[in-house]
């Protein structure tokens, strides 16, 4: 995201951003970026005492470090990571591998708490599978089905924690910015489409073989004298599925999560009425938003297994 | 700025007036579907909160962008 909230100017004023209501939105949007700062970029400095900006420091030689601020994320270009989304995104992936793994052995007759919903997943997944693909035989459906549910369900879930609670407690380690929620970051849901992707062509043409494959985005709704038309239009039904797949788990996301920031912003207002309606409208928000978590998880699983599965579709239509 | 917000207002009504027909429908479908044959009605339901998770996301995109466009742009 680029920051256009902050004007960098030489003497000009420079308040504490987290003080005014963009400046506390802009620091939820932005991540923990580390990456290279190239050659000859800027790095502003804001002056403590007399709080204007200071003459910025030209960097001598390309540098990895952590990027303070949005412009300096953005002058990293290409090699920049964001550190929070890709940790928390393994952390939650290490858990939910630890989890299942852990409730599985312990087979009782009375099952636990968690033995029950890790039994739940798996049978509502499976039951998913077995209607949106069908009797084609692939094993590696149902366990990444799952995993796409389970995981994206947890770092959905991230989004019901306080808004401010995680990056205030990071605040005290030293760490200036930190998004919780990995899903409202295109990155990883662009990235986990993308791999979705790759698999549905894969499978297609390990399946239907390379000829059928180019076939089927080349002769489909004109036959083969129209070809260049056809490609064309199979090719943007083609790159627009991974896109929406991406972009909708996205959207949902990054609208849930700048309500909830919203929502936060009620109780800076000096009025301890709207102070009260904020924490009502975030249990109400919260309670509503258990719907979209679990709803676009499920979608984003759904969606993966229907594509899956028209990338095992052999016979001709 | 100021267009900004009248952009913002344009996107997030439009986007309700989509997702409210399209969810009407939908729900009307269902509804109508259950009332002809209840034993389908838990698989329906299933079909109809996919369906109803598509209709959604794209004026959900729309309220994120909308939101964005007022508070951090």
């Amino acid at each position: 995201m680029a920051a256009k909230g902050i004007d960098h100017v030489v003497g000009a004023a420079c308040s504490e951003p987290e003080l005014t209501t963009n400046g506390y939105i802009q620091h939820h949007l932005t991540n923990l970026t580390y990456g290279k700062l190239p050659y000859e970029s800027e790095v502003w400095h804001c002056n403590k005492e007399s709080q204007v900006w200071d003459m910025p420091t030209i960097i001598p030689a390309d540098t990895w470090t952590f990027a303070h601020g949005a412009t300096e994320a953005a002058d990293m270009g290409f090699w920049a990571f964001n550190v929070d989304s890709i940790g928390w995104s393994i952390f939650l992936g290490a858990l939910f591998l630890g989890l299942f793994k852990w409730a599985i052995p312990t087979n009782s007759d009375t099952p636990s708490g968690l033995q029950n919903f890790v039994e739940m997943c798996i049978e509502f997944v499976d039951d998913n599978v077995q209607s949106l693909f069908g009797a084609t035989n692939n094993k590696l459906i149902a366990p990444l089905a799952l995993t796409v549910f389970v995981w994206i369900l947890f770092m959905n879930l991230m989004d019901l924690i306080p808004v401010d609670f995680i990056p205030e407690l990071a605040k005290y380690l030293g760490i200036e910015y930190f998004k919780v929620v990995p899903t409202t970051d295109p990155n990883v849901t662009l990235g986990m489409a993308l791999a979705i992707f790759v698999l549905t062509i894969y499978y297609s043409i390990k399946i239907k073989g390379l000829k059928a494959f180019v076939a089927e985005l080349t002769l489909h709704p004109f036959g083969k004298w129209l070809m260049p038309v056809n490609f064309v239009l199979e090719m943007v039904n083609f790159i627009a599925k991974p896109i929406s797949l991406g972009l909708r788990l996205f959207g949902n996301l990054y609208a849930g999560e700048m309500i909830f920031i919203l929502i936060a912003l009620m109780l800076f207002f000096n009025s301890v009425l709207i102070g009260m309606l904020g924490i009502g409208l975030h249990l109400v928000w919260a309670l509503f938003h258990i719907l979209i978590v679990a709803l676009q998880a499920f979608i984003f699983m759904a969606l993966t297994i229907a594509y899956l599965a028209m990338a095992h579709e052999t016979e001709e239509h | 700025m100021e267009y900004s917000i009248l952009a913002a207002g344009i996107t997030m009504g439009l986007s309700a007036i989509g997702a409210g027909i399209g969810v009407g429908i939908l729900g009307s479908k269902f509804i109508e579907g259950i009332a002809r044959q209840p034993e389908l009605a838990p698989f329906l339901q299933g079909r109809f909160f996919l369906m109803m998770g598509l209709t959604d996301a794209v004026p959900m995109i729309g309220v994120g962008l909308g939101m964005y466009m007022l508070f951090a742009l």
